[in-house]
């Protein structure tokens, strides 16, 4: 087992472009479940390619267990990937799959057995070991792609999406499985999705990424209650963090924290609400609508209520935001920035 | 100095050697035509001399004589009529059956898929023996009539192949929708579906007028008289004067015959290989 | 419609639960009018079929036909004979040859083939500058007319004038004067047919490779990469085998325009010398038609038809293996 780290690390593919990774330096803690988040194209799965060894760095350095590994190849660094498409070699059994990499590292041949099974039963396959991949469903064939990569017993397990080809019924599932295997086995895992609610649920910390950059680098409660900047605050949580232009700020507030006036029963800064459309989704409601009076007279914000009340399109009622929930934005740098006491008249 | 990079760069070099070798075995005889076509014959039957330049300043004569002396260009049009009349005659036959074995589901439409596949596999060289009697008995022996006869019976398979394919990838709801609006299934196809696949029909009418200029064996079986000739055999079987061979004209021929089918072949070779690969690999 | 034909398809997952694997759906809805019309459907591939019945299915019973009699080119007369065609070839030792010579060229020319087919996809498989030109002059020999790409190797390897005489004379290999007779010595004119054979072929086959190394996935290369597998565990574990039906297809394509060749033999060496160049087809060319014995030409071109038997076999079964898959 061992930590991942990177120093500076920098990807461009086209000369003057802006780099699909710049500048990145990250150290993972032994044994954790470290989850790679952004939007297609932030870079995410160039920069995990580059810890596996499939994409050379422009500059920076990368480290496996203190050791610099820039100039050795995947096979060297001992690390084990499980790609989207789980890329099973079609040809060979589940068995033979599991032990190709066995047989790549000139493991004597009477070992096989014993290790390819193992790895089998920690996923529960033993059953499938004779069949062919395309016999398989999608949750089997992570299993079998898991277990190829547990065998060799690697010091780093690295995931690209694994859970994307699946369907959403699947997907559930298919991520406990996961959650459970990692907390069996306790490599060092690094995860990468563009699903912010798999982020959550599985990250020990999240580094979240957006055009070669890391926004913030926390762990999922930090990174939800304490948003380092705009694109994190709207990327995590669904829907997505209310945010208010005002003045040089930027004001917001996640849907949760918007309610009547009435529930709320700390500190709170009061808004004239006006509902513009409902949407009742069985365990609550989403509203939207719009801000009357005041400095944000007009704007658009939504709110996530639970049951209780009924609500009206076209009516106005006095919702408010605990005082401590108020996130404020830079309007320029859109990061983080002081609370401010402000008049809301 | 490290492992990966020094990997790397003795690798590239392999490759490029051997990309080096096989590109000049492969295209070195078409230099070599070119040089030939145009060195002085002082110079081209000189053992002493370099045989890769021009010792000599490079001539036009060969070219000449073979424009003039020759039946060259006599050939040249033969093709060019053949091949014109053997695409129409193709592309009358293939393209409803293609269409029609594309749309046609079930089991029958398999095996006759595959019945006409396999019949590409009988070759000329089987056939072309007893087809030399029924071209006599027709009449059409020393003609090229016998080729245009003759000749789809070897591009029609492929093109069905090719066609076949095509038209499966033509969604069947745009013809319903045509349907809907009032045509008939035959004037959905023609007024829809043919128009759509122009260039299936361009790949087809290229693959076929290559075939007609590459064929040999029912040329030289069916056609005795030099001027009925077409250019693939009358290049090597009337350019030789008794034995004695006119190798810069006969140079000359092959290279100008070669050139304008290599490109247009190449264009659309894609398009080829996927008609020979879907052929035994379903896709 | 693309060049992935090949589709290793067990490696991309569609997500369905169903073991026993993703299928695709095809809509069961028979599309407006395809049961309504069979009268159309079979004038509009009759004609095409009608084609083929004649001019290939008939001359394939005639030629059958021609093998028992007696036909001869310039005689109206045809006789039943029995099997005295089969049993004067079968004694001929130029057929023994021919046979033997068949064999032997197709064989050799394919293993040549694949191995030089397989070098050339890898090399060519990663873009480089120029790519296009180089396959431009690689393909030159298949794209170009057979008579025409012959007549060139014909000058090249000529007794005198053989440019490869004059380098291996230069390089002071060969004295001059000793030259080697390229397509005058029996051993020499064989491997000359086989070299020209390789010659066509290899372009053929080399883009057919490539097509099937561009449809394997590049994350199958990469998880072997990362497994641990270098360069040749790679290839001969995992790539040429998930290439299998790519390679029967080139390697049974390759057969057939080797075996049934007679286009090369007639302009190289015309059989020559001493018919030790012979093969099955340009043996039965110069019997049936320069020896006007078309019965004797027929039975020998029908030596052929257990080939192709075996091959149109193999081709069906190739088929049908990647469709049930």
């Amino acid at each position: 087992m061992a930590v991942v780290q990177t120093r500076n690390l920098t990807k461009i593919f086209k000369e003057g472009e802006l780099g699909a990774v710049n500048n990145v330096d990250l150290e993972t803690r032994e044994g954790e479940f470290l989850v790679f988040l952004g939007p297609s194209g932030s870079g995410k799965t160039t920069l995990l390619r580059m810890i596996a060894g499939l994409e050379t760095p422009t500059s920076g350095e990368i480290l496996i267990g203190g050791k610099v590994v820039n100039n050795m190849t995947p096979r060297e660094r001992r690390i084990a990937m499980v790609f989207q498409s789980y890329a099973l070699y079609p040809h060979l059994t589940v068995y033979n799959n599991i032990a190709f990499p066995l047989k790549a590292q000139n493991v004597p041949k009477n070992v096989h057995k014993e290790k390819v099974e193992w790895a089998a039963s920690l996923l529960g396959i033993q059953g499938l070991l004779k069949r062919k991949p395309r016999e398989l469903s999608g949750g089997e064939r992570q299993r079998v792609a898991l277990a190829r990569a547990i065998v060799r017993e690697p010091s780093v397990f690295l995931l690209d999406e694994p859970l994307s080809n699946l369907d959403a019924k699947l997907r559930l599932s298919a991520r406990e499985e996961l959650e459970r295997f990692h907390r069996r086995v306790g490599t060092t895992t690094i995860y990468v999705t563009h699903d912010q609610v798999e982020a959550m649920a599985m990250g020990d910390r999240i580094m979240v990424l957006n055009k070669g950059v890391v926004r913030q680098f926390a762990t999922p409660k930090e990174v939800y209650d304490d948003p380092a900047d705009t694109f994190v605050a709207t990327f995590l949580g669904s829907p997505p963090m209310n945010l208010v232009e005002n003045d040089d700020l930027i004001v917001g507030f996640r849907p949760e924290h918007f309610r009547l006036a009435e529930d709320v029963k700390e500190a709170k800064v009061p808004f004239k609400f006006k509902v513009e459309n409902v949407e009742y989704l069985g365990a609550e409601f989403i509203l939207s609508g719009l801000i009357m009076g005041g400095r944000l007279d007009g704007k658009k914000v939504v709110a996530r209520l639970l049951l209780g009340h009924t609500y009206e399109v076209g009516a106005t009622y006095d919702f408010a935001v605990p005082e401590r929930q108020l996130k404020f934005f830079d309007r320029t740098t859109e990061k983080k920035t002081q609370a401010r006491a402000l008049a809301w008249a | 100095m490290n492992k990966v990079l020094i990997r790397r760069f003795g690798r590239g070099v392999t490759k490029t050697l051997f990309l080096l070798f096989f590109v000049v075995l492969l295209a070195f005889p078409f230099y070599w035509m070119f040089i030939a076509a145009f060195k002085q014959n002082i110079d081209l039957y000189n053992v002493e001399n370099n045989p890769f330049i021009f010792n000599l300043k490079p001539t036009l004569d060969h070219i000449k004589l073979l424009f003039t002396e020759t039946r060259y260009v006599r050939w040249l049009g033969n093709t060019a009529l053949v091949g014109a009349l053997v695409v129409l005659i193709t592309l009358l036959l293939s393209i409803p059956a293609a269409y029609a074995l594309a749309r046609l589901t079930g089991r029958w439409g398999e095996r006759i898929g595959i019945g006409i596949f396999l019949t590409y596999l009988v070759p000329p060289t089987l056939l072309f023996i007893p087809l030399s009697r029924v071209i006599a008995i027709l009449g059409l022996q020393d003609t090229i009539w016998s080729l245009v006869l003759v000749y789809p019976s070897v591009t029609i398979p492929f093109s069905i192949w090719l066609l076949m394919g095509f038209f499966k990838s033509i969604p069947r709801e745009l013809e319903d929708a045509a349907m809907v609006d009032g045509l008939t299934r035959f004037g959905a196809f023609v007024k829809l579906v043919v128009p759509i696949s122009l260039s299936g029909i361009l790949t087809v009418v290229i693959f076929t007028f290559t075939l007609v200029t590459q064929e040999f064996v029912y040329a030289l079986t069916f056609i005795s008289p030099e001027s009925n000739q077409m250019v693939g055999v009358g290049i090597p079987i009337f350019l030789v004067r008794g034995d004695v061979y006119f190798w810069g004209s006969l140079m000359a021929a092959c290279l100008i015959a070669s050139l304008p089918i290599a490109f247009l072949y190449n264009l659309f070779l894609d398009r080829f290989i996927a008609g020979f690969t879907v052929g035994a690999v379903k896709g | 419609m693309g060049l992935n034909t090949v589709s290793p398809d067990a490696a991309l997952s569609s997500g369905l639960e169903k073991p026993g694997g993703p299928r695709p759906k095809r809509a069961k809805v028979k599309s407006m009018g395809a049961a309504q019309s069979p009268m159309l459907g079979a004038a509009m591939f009759g004609p095409a079929i009608l084609y083929i019945a004649l001019l290939i299915g008939a001359p394939f019973v005639l030629a059958v036909f021609y093998a028992f009699s007696d036909a001869r080119i310039g005689s109206n007369e045809l006789h039943y004979v029995g099997m005295e065609n089969f049993r004067s070839i079968l004694q001929s030792p130029s057929f023994h040859q021919a046979v033997k010579n068949s064999i032997v060229f197709t064989v050799l020319a394919q293993i040549i083939v694949i191995v030089c087919s397989n070098i050339l996809a890898i090399a060519l498989e990663k873009k480089f500058r120029g790519r296009g030109l180089v396959r431009f002059l690689i393909l030159l020999p298949w794209v170009a007319p057979v008579s025409l790409g012959t007549i060139g190797w014909k000058w090249i390897l000529d007794s005198i004038y053989s440019v490869i005489t004059w380098v291996l004379i230069w390089a002071h290999l060969v004295k001059p004067y000793d030259a080697p007779m390229w397509l005058g010595q029996p051993k020499l004119a064989m491997a000359s047919v086989i070299l020209v054979h390789c010659w066509r072929l290899i372009p053929f086959s080399t883009v057919i490779l490539l097509a099937g190394r561009t449809a394997i996935p590049k994350e199958i290369p990469e998880a072997a990469s990362i497994d641990g597998a270098g360069f040749w565990r790679t290839l001969f574990q995992i790539t040429l085998p998930m290439m299998r039906p790519i390679l029967s297809v080139a390697l049974l394509f390759g057969t057939i325009f080797t075996f049934t060749d007679m286009t090369v033999v007639y302009i190289l060496t015309a059989g020559g010398p001493f018919d030790s160049t012979q093969t099955l087809p340009s043996l039965a060319f110069a019997t049936g038609i320069q020896g006007s014995d078309l019965a004797a030409g027929a039975a020998i071109s029908l030596f052929l038809v257990p080939v192709l038997v075996v091959i149109a076999y193999l081709m069906l079964r190739l088929a049908s293996r990647t469709e049930g898959a």
